[in-house]
């Protein structure tokens, strides 16, 4: 270490104390750090791509030796679900409740969530943390009475049925990302605007809209997310003619001679839709998360 | 933001309220009910007052689930929130390796519940799975569905695989914060790497880490899914936490009134976190505003 050496020379030349260390602490480091992340990924990864390997070997293969990659790489198990309609009706399904989610939730969160970054009205602390208790409500309290309410108006085992259950957690969610990005827009746009002889439907669609379309992306990606991943509730609120490709899953799991490649294949094709969009959203996932702060 | 204060801003938001209220009020009144009542089967219910919440309290049963429910929360928090900091501090600041590094990080995120379950079924299963071969070749007895140890350790690194990443990716948003100033400044006094840890980077991770303590602590509170799958709460009760039983009990014996009892306490418990998460939101919300 020179450092104290160099320490008289800061004054006149004040580039060389702060560079010079930088220059040398970064090597090791980064070293460091890249196996640490190496190592972190790597533990991620294993379990998915035992997943991947599975899905893609026969089951005689999975059950007769112990491969650490398919030796017969077979296709047939991804074969059988797109062609057999009990489990290819459950994506169907799945993707069909999810959409209605999403469109719901960001019809109903979008202005809600103007109005509570623009304007103080009466109860409005109240009703946002209100809102934040249903995102927290444990899935398992609602599960009966949700069986029984959607029983009573004869709407049991349809789309609409999980889609609106589903909004118990995710409407509360969109609301809060988006006031956090909305809170972000100035002010004085929505006056220019108004001033301007814009309407207030004039405005919000065709001005506003394209300003937070990024956390509108956010927010439907965070409603399709929550949505897709539940199972709780979908299952129960389902029997057969809505059934989503999760609950598909279970009852194929602990029936006697589970068909192991397949199952493996149906779960790769579940983490299919996330992965294929995470990359648009990769910056905002934290802020999602934490539901629009961060 | 200055807000001004305007009362027809509550048509803006009638449709969430009315939306929500159908979904969290009606079920919740269900419940309600059901938890004063009582029944001989027939759909004859009368009145029972609070006589079940005393049954609850005094269950050995929930208490049992409840003090799992605690250890599984407390086990969870204790290694994911240390390892998910140390995760976060280690990331490429920025490029193309960040980029790498986040979207791998959030897959595990955006996997159904129940294929986590899956997957971790099928990594430990001895015969079939990478993990309980291995273990098993090495001279390590491990069988989740029977060993307690065996199902709690299944359970546990489950839970660190699937959310680690997000507390890594909140506190990565936090770090992201830091001014370079800050940084800087530490070089001049010559500061040791664990006093930038300590002094800046702690400091001015404490707000993101707080949602992500009460995030992980929340969500884990009412595990359901990914447990359920691997080990169905068993060996025997061992891995039976409150949202497993309290499902057994409402939707398994359709014991409807303990069962509704146990909810609203449990649901109280939520909504008290819930205010202290709603609480740290807002002065974060405050102070950087």
């Amino acid at each position: 270490m020179t450092d104290t050496a160099q320490a008289p020379g800061a004054a006149t030349i004040p580039g060389r104390v702060t560079e010079a260390p930088v220059a040398r602490r970064r090597r090791l480091p980064v070293k460091g750090s890249a196996v640490v992340m190496a190592l972190y990924l790597l533990f991620l990864m294993l379990p998915l791509y035992w997943l991947l390997n599975m899905s893609l070997k026969t089951n005689a293969e999975i059950l007769g030796s112990f491969t650490l990659w398919p030796r017969n790489l077979t296709l047939e198990n991804y074969a059988t679900i797109l062609t057999d309609p009990s489990w290819y009706q459950g994506y169907i399904n799945s993707l069909l409740y999810v959409t209605m989610n999403v469109v719901i939730t960001l019809t109903v969160a979008l202005p809600a969530a103007y109005a509570f970054s623009r304007y103080h009205f009466m109860g409005d602390k109240h009703l946002f943390f209100w809102l934040l208790t249903n995102r927290m409500a444990p899935p398992a309290v609602f599960a009966l009475p949700f069986f029984q309410l959607y029983s009573s108006v004869n709407l049991f085992d349809t789309h609409i049925a999980v889609a609106l259950a589903h909004c118990l957690f995710n409407v509360p969610l969109a609301v809060w990302i988006l006031e956090g990005f909305m809170r972000g827009v100035p002010k004085e746009i929505d006056e220019t605007a108004y001033i301007d002889g814009y309407s207030f439907p004039k405005f919000f669609v065709k001005i506003f809209m394209p300003l937070i379309a990024s956390g509108i992306g956010v927010a439907a990606f965070f409603a399709f997310m929550f949505s897709w991943v539940e199972l709780l509730l979908s299952r129960t609120l389902t029997s057969v003619d809505a059934k989503p490709i999760a609950a598909t899953m279970t009852r194929t799991v602990g029936a006697s001679g589970v068909d192991w490649g397949v199952l493996a294949a149906a779960g790769v094709l579940t983490i299919v839709p996330g992965a294929l969009v995470i990359w648009f959203v990769r910056n905002y996932i934290a802020k999602g998360f934490a539901l629009g702060r961060v | 933001m200055n807000k001004t204060v305007n009362q027809k801003a509550w048509f803006l938001v009638l449709p969430v309220l009315l939306l929500v209220a159908f979904s969290a009020v009606i079920p919740l009144m269900t419940v309600v009910n059901y938890s004063v009542q009582d029944t001989f089967g027939n759909n004859v219910f009368f009145w029972n007052g609070i006589a079940w919440f005393e049954d609850m309290l005094e269950s050995e049963r929930m208490w049992a689930a409840l003090w799992r429910q605690l250890a599984f929360s407390g086990l969870i928090l204790a290694i994911e929130i240390p390892l998910g900091i140390y995760v976060a501090l280690n990331m490429p600041k920025s490029g193309i390796w960040a980029s790498f590094c986040l979207v791998l990080m959030s897959l595990p995120l955006l996997i159904p519940w129940n294929v986590v379950g899956t997957i971790w079924q099928i990594f430990g299963r001895v015969d079939i799975g990478l993990l309980g071969h291995t273990l098993d070749a090495i001279g390590i007895e491990y069988n989740y569905t029977q060993n307690f140890y065996a199902a709690w350790a299944t359970v546990i690194v489950m839970d660190v695989w699937h959310w680690t990443s997000l507390v890594a990716l909140l506190a990565y948003a936090g770090l992201q914060s830091i001014p370079d100033a800050y940084y800087q400044a530490a070089k001049i006094d010559q500061a040791s790497r664990w006093a930038v840890f300590r002094y800046i980077e702690l400091p001015k991770m404490a707000g993101v880490l707080m949602i992500a303590i009460l995030l992980r602590f929340m969500d884990s509170f009412m595990i359901y899914t990914e447990p359920f799958v691997v080990t169905g709460g068993g060996p025997g009760n061992s891995t039976t936490f409150l949202s497993i039983d309290l499902v057994k009990m409402a939707l398994g014996q359709f014991d409807l009134g303990p069962a509704a009892a146990f909810s609203i306490m449990y649901y109280l418990v939520i909504l008290l976190i819930s205010w202290v998460f709603y609480t740290v939101m807002t002065n974060l919300d405050k102070r950087d505003a």
